[in-house]
């Protein structure tokens, strides 16, 4: 059995009356690529959070990278990357700056960061562009960018929060390219996205309706289950059958 | 400690890289100041008089030429009797008109009566007010020594006038407070306000949060520059009233400096306060300016005296924060006073400080839950 690195047991998130994650079980292992899709306000941003520590659950049993999300949030912190909906570097500052602030953040020291910023800047054939500013440069690049510095530190898991919003499909195929490659170092990814095609690319999915999991397995495996085409259809299906 | 420097060297990028950001820490101060104390003057310097004299007589003409070099006034128009002196104002040739009647000398000299007339354009009833009290000073004044000097008159009570801390009824003495309060509001309370509220817009406060950064090291992050920007405009508009304007510091220099921190660090929570709010920049800009700029030049006392407002709103000046700190300003430049007698109005600093503290703990944990 691979190394669990996320456990959630039982998750149940209310705001007031309202149950935005209902008794959710599921496991994530090391390496694997984690696609969380549901429609929107399905409740997949809010289990997000409560697993990047951004918010306490109201009951049950969360393992993050190993680390109880109640008593060892900060481990939890150290452990993990996040990369949200919208763009999260900033905008005035140098690709170089925003290297340096966010590895001031997680205590990287300043000769690691070189040597890292080093290899960066090559795998995304950037190097010429170290002193722009973010805001000067393509929405392609700097989503890649948000990516690669998000998982700068090296963690367990990187989270990613509808990374691929209002990109054009190649530039999409290209950015999870770079997912791939993060996943082969160990790393594993943890993605929402409204977009089926990117579904294809997970290793497993799970689909959330309504605060609960209806549906975690391979895409493969789902489609089979469903008799659908493709994940679109295996998504609709799913919806529809809870009308 | 490594984290918070980084953290303090990105905070000052972003200000240093906005030139509005820039603008408004850097300009604002001085501009308002030299604006406050230079331009908009209530002072009365060369107002334009009108003279009626229908006497003629040496009396008159030294009123006339005391008046004209007192400094306050210049002659715009000698009218002759029988014209309609209100085409003087109509025509906006003058201000005022000082009328004095016939015979004035020997009605002076013989009845010890002061037989003229200040007629004002009171279409601007604050001028008017100001340019006849002025006016009538410099003219009893002149009466008073030269003429009454040998004449004992029965029952006369003589009032003598002096004005503590401001003889010079200066104005910018007034406002060198105000603008001080203002602009530690403007900077402190808006401009975190807005920065903290840019990250929450722009989604990097998410990253932040999700990152081993504790929420108290990245408000601290986040405060710190501004508390170190408004120390330097505190002292930037102190020094400018003490060397440019003349205004005196007649207490502790350091009683001052520890007030104005006090008053900062209350300004800071505030803003703080409206960031917990605020969903993005705009929203926090508009909370700064209605909610904070506008009070603290209308209500906390800097232009528009407190006694003077209907109940209701001197009321409502009690819950404006720079309202108590004009008061203790005011107390230590001009009336070189000590704690001992601000101590209530720094208690209430001290408070609202704690209030937008706890408040904004309260507000934070609730949108983290």
């Amino acid at each position: 059995m691979q190394e669990k690195v996320i456990e959630v047991r039982n998750l149940v998130k209310k705001f007031g009356s309202f149950v935005a994650n209902d008794n959710l079980n599921f496991d994530v292992y090391r390496g694997e690529i984690f696609g969380f899709l549901g429609a929107n306000g399905a409740g997949k941003t809010t289990a997000m959070k409560i697993l990047c520590g951004l918010s306490a659950p109201t009951s049950g049993e969360v393992k993050v990278a190993g680390f109880d999300i109640y008593t060892q949030t900060e481990k939890v912190k150290r452990n993990i990357g996040y990369m949200s909906q919208k763009f999260s570097l900033y905008e005035d500052l140098t690709i170089a700056e925003n290297i340096r602030f966010y590895s001031g953040i997680y205590g990287i020291s300043p000769k690691d960061r070189k040597a890292k910023q080093e290899i960066l800047l090559k795998n995304l054939d950037i190097e010429s562009s170290k002193d722009s500013l973010i805001g000067s440069l393509p929405l392609g690049w700097k989503q890649k960018l948000a990516f690669s510095v998000a998982v700068f530190h090296d963690p367990k898991i990187v989270f990613l929060d509808e990374p691929t919003g209002g990109v054009d499909p190649l530039t999409r195929r290209k950015f999870w390219d770079l997912i791939y490659e993060t996943a082969d170092r160990g790393i594993t990814v943890f993605v929402t996205t409204h977009y089926m095609d990117e579904a294809e690319y997970c290793n497993r999915v799970s689909i959330m309706n309504n605060g609960r999991i209806e549906a975690l397995d391979t895409p493969e495996n789902l489609k089979n289950q469903y008799s659908a085409k493709n994940m679109d259809e295996v998504f609709l299906k799913i919806a529809r059958n809870k009308e | 400690m490594k984290q918070f420097i980084g953290f303090l060297r990105k905070e000052f990028l972003h200000i240093f890289r906005d030139p509005r950001t820039m603008i408004i820490i850097f300009g604002i101060p001085v501009v308002q100041l030299l604006l406050f104390g230079k331009v908009i003057n209530t002072d009365i310097q060369n107002a334009k008089i009108a003279i009626l004299d229908q006497s003629h007589d040496n009396t008159t003409q030294k009123i006339t030429s005391k008046l004209l070099s007192s400094g306050y006034f210049v002659l715009a128009k000698e009218l002759q009797p029988g014209e309609d002196v209100e085409d003087v104002f109509r025509k906006g040739t003058a201000k005022m008109v000082v009328s004095f009647g016939p015979n004035f000398e020997q009605d002076l000299e013989r009845d010890g009566k002061e037989d003229v007339q200040l007629l004002a354009d009171a279409s601007d009833p604050n001028t008017a007010r100001i340019l006849t009290s002025y006016a009538g000073g410099i003219i009893n004044d002149f009466v008073k020594k030269e003429k009454l000097q040998n004449i004992q008159l029965p029952n006369q009570i003589n009032v003598e006038v002096r004005m503590l801390y401001n003889e010079g009824l200066k104005s910018v003495y007034m406002f060198v407070p105000g603008i001080m309060a203002m602009i530690l509001m403007l900077i402190s309370a808006m401009m975190t306000s807005i920065s903290i509220s840019k990250e929450k817009e722009l989604g990097t406060m998410e990253v932040l949060l999700a990152s081993p950064l504790k929420p108290i090291q990245i408000v601290l992050g986040k405060v710190t520059p501004y508390l170190l920007l408004s120390f330097i405009n505190a002292l930037t508009i102190i020094l400018l009233g003490v060397f440019v304007f003349g205004v005196p510091i007649r207490g502790s220099f350091f009683l001052l400096m520890a007030e104005s921190f006090l008053f900062i660090m209350m300004a800071l929570s505030l803003g703080i306060l409206i960031s917990t709010v605020a969903p993005n920049q705009m929203v926090a800009m508009f909370i700064s300016l209605l909610g904070l700029m506008l009070p603290t030049i209308l209500l906390s006392g800097f232009i528009f005296p407190i006694q003077n407002m209907p109940l209701p709103l001197r009321i409502v000046s009690n819950i404006i924060p720079p309202r108590w700190f004009i008061v203790i300003i005011r107390n230590i430049m001009l009336k070189g006073t000590g704690i001992l007698y601000i101590w209530k109005e720094t208690l209430v600093l001290i408070f609202m400080s704690f209030t937008f503290i706890a408040l904004s703990i309260r507000n934070f944990k609730i949108r983290l839950e």
